[in-house]
């Protein structure tokens, strides 16, 4: 089995799977106290909107040369990876907050309730638009990872399906638990996702701008191995000068 | 006007987020590493421990600014 085509499922699988926890939230939040017409109405036009965009641009990118897509799509996926990664490595030694579910499903739950009642074209507008707004720009990073994944090594199928089983999995998961998904291990799947998304975006863009890689495709399970290991000694050292910050009292 | 420049920062915060010396550096060296596989070197060492260098000056530097403010961007 070549290595590309598994961890681009891997990829697409948990970038997919981690955003649609955080929409999932929102989309609860708003769903339990204003009913469930308006935001699941949201929730399919946002939908529509990012299946077209990646039916027009997934197509669209791969009449590009596959040099210089490799070498755009692959300095892109460099810059977007490292912000996943650098985030990750930030909230893993503890230089920023978690992401708490519990708390943002309160959040939204209580802006819910004191928002007016404004009703147009027959639906809720703010249970609309909060649900619609949510999906839609937690789902734009999906889609600017499975574009890139699937057009720049010719696996946008792949892609694709990976992020729709993610999809399908969280729904089902939100439906069974009937809350936010709290449980989830967020900061280890968007560690991953940053990983992964930093080891393609360096493969690619070296590949576009020229380079041969030793081992070709095996390449890229060394840059996991290599990258996965710099940030893990990072998260050592910044743990290690954060408590050096803390009071002792504070240190147990 | 009011509309482009929220748009234009959307897409900013959106690809660049909230280090923009990280993606510069990465131009960069894309960049040298292109000019040097021209001139017939084979460098596929050097955007690595790019990466890693940039990497850990820009979380450094966050963890400096000791604010919780790494919030532009996804991840």
């Amino acid at each position: 089995m070549h290595t590309a085509p598994v961890l681009i499922a891997a990829g697409a699988f948990l970038a997919c799977a981690v955003e649609m926890v955080e929409a999932l939230t929102i989309v609860l939040g708003v769903g339990t106290v204003r009913g469930w017409r308006s935001p699941l109405i949201g929730v399919g036009a946002a939908v529509v909107v990012l299946a077209v965009l990646v039916a027009a641009l997934g197509p669209a990118l791969q009449q590009i040369p596959i040099d210089a897509l490799r070498l755009v799509v692959g300095g892109l996926l460099l810059v977007f990876g490292l912000q996943w990664l650098r985030k990750a490595i930030l909230r893993s030694s503890g230089f920023k907050a978690l992401h708490d579910e519990d708390e943002a499903f309160r959040r939204e739950r209580a802006e819910a309730e004191a928002a007016g009642d404004d009703r147009r074209a027959g639906l809720d507008w703010y249970a609309f638009t909060v649900a619609f707004k949510g999906v839609l720009l937690e789902g734009l990073e999906v889609v600017f990872i499975v574009i890139a994944f699937g057009s720049a090594h010719g696996h946008l199928a792949v892609a694709v399906l990976a992020a729709v089983a993610a999809l399908v999995v969280v729904v089902i998961a939100g439906v069974l638990a009937r809350g936010p998904l709290e449980q989830v291990p967020e900061n280890t799947i968007k560690f991953a996702v940053g990983l992964l998304l930093t080891s393609f975006g360096c493969f690619w863009g070296a590949e576009g701008a020229g380079v041969e890689w030793p081992g070709d495709e095996l390449s890229l399970l060394a840059l996991v191995a290599f990258f996965g290991a710099w940030s893990w000694l990072l998260v050592r050292a910044l743990r290690r000068r954060r408590l050096a910050y803390l009071p002792m009292g504070a240190r147990a | 006007m009011k509309y482009i420049v929220a748009f234009g920062r959307f897409w900013w915060d959106f690809v660049v987020g909230d280090d923009w010396t990280v993606a510069a550096g990465l131009a960069l060296t894309l960049g040298a590493v292109g000019i040097l596989a021209h001139e017939g070197v084979n460098a596929w060492w050097l955007l690595p421990l790019t990466i890693a260098l940039l990497t850990a000056i820009s979380v450094w530097r966050q963890a400096s600014s000791s604010s919780d403010d790494a919030g532009a961007g996804p991840g």
